[in-house]
């Protein structure tokens, strides 16, 4: 990437540790509603990330109510996450996890992966 | 007060603004700029600046060039473009660098835009195509009719048909100006720019604001 734009480019938001394809996590995001400031959670499945050299983007899905998914994607320099936490890992076998999206239910749990 | 910058595109990529919205920014290396030469009305029919960028080797210049130069001891500059400008305010010689503009102010930034060949209708103008179903064969990106038969005979000049696209001066309007980096010489806009990176741009103030 060029030097240049990599001198101007915003830092990694310092809130967000090292994620991994698979993880479980809560993803807190500060939300304006009109002169108020809250937080908002937003827990789910990180089914993939976008390594790019400027804009670097993490996706989250969840299962809202009535079983509809809800995927969101996330700045990883975004001001705007407050913290995020990992619950737990998962064993998986490829870097885009798409394939959760065809699946409801039991089919769509990944096996818990337990590290040191 | 004259404003206007020569410059290189850099590239784009993103920052925030203080609401931690991201703004899509095109990072153009700009300036320092030298006055090389003001038109004037009486002398030369038009008023107009003349700024040099882009230092280089004596050698790679023409000895006119480097005389051009030379009468306000300026360094070889490899781009000289003009900028028609009403009031001037600026003197031959003087250095003019990205703190011309500041946040919040509007440029119109000139470049080339990236060749693209060939192109046909479908690409250079915009046309629909043909259909994609229907037993349709060899007319799927067609242009279509280019005219009446015999009443007219003939296809009127200008009519839109494939041909050359690209590396045409191309002049993106009213872009905001989101950075401004005087230490490196860098400008930001909002937004996208005409051509490739690496690629001479022309930052002036925007003409509609």
């Amino acid at each position: 990437m060029n030097e240049v734009l990599n001198a101007v480019k915003p830092p990694r938001n310092p809130n967000i540790p090292d994620l991994n394809i698979g993880d479980i996590v809560s993803v807190f995001v500060r939300i304006k509603e009109g002169n108020n400031e809250r937080v908002q959670e937003f827990k789910g499945t990180v089914i993939a990330m976008h390594e790019s050299a400027t804009n670097p983007t993490f996706t989250v899905r969840r299962i809202a109510s009535n079983g509809i998914g809800v995927e969101r994607t996330f700045l990883f320099q975004s001001p705007r996450i407050e913290k995020v936490t990992v619950q737990r890992h998962s064993h998986v076998r490829r870097a885009k996890l798409y394939y959760l999206r065809e699946r409801t239910g039991k089919s769509a749990r990944l096996k818990q992966k337990f590290t040191k | 007060m004259f404003k206007g910058l020569i410059g290189k595109k850099i590239g784009m990529t993103q920052i925030f603004d203080e609401n931690g919205a991201a703004i899509p920014v095109t990072v153009i290396e700009a300036g320092p700029c030298y006055v090389t030469q003001v038109r004037t009305e009486e002398r030369d029919g038009y008023s107009a600046v003349q700024l040099g960028f882009g230092e280089s080797k004596p050698r790679r210049l023409t000895g006119g060039q480097l005389g051009h130069l030379k009468k306000h001891n300026l360094p070889p500059l490899r781009f000289l473009r003009e900028f028609r400008a009403k009031n001037v305010e600026v003197k031959e010689g003087d250095k003019l660098t990205v703190d011309v503009f500041e946040v919040g102010d509007h440029v119109d930034v000139v470049g080339h835009a990236k060749g693209r060949g060939f192109a046909g209708a479908v690409k250079r103008y915009g046309f629909g195509g043909g259909p994609k179903t229907h037993g349709q064969s060899d007319r799927h990106r067609a242009p279509g009719s280019i005219g009446a038969t015999s009443g007219t005979a003939r296809v009127f000049p200008g009519k839109r048909m494939a041909g050359h696209m690209g590396t045409h001066r191309v002049t993106a309007q009213n872009l905001e100006v989101v950075l401004v980096d005087a230490e490196r010489n860098l400008i930001g806009v909002r937004g996208a720019v005409p051509g490739p990176k690496g690629g001479l741009v022309l930052v002036k103030e925007a003409r509609k604001q």
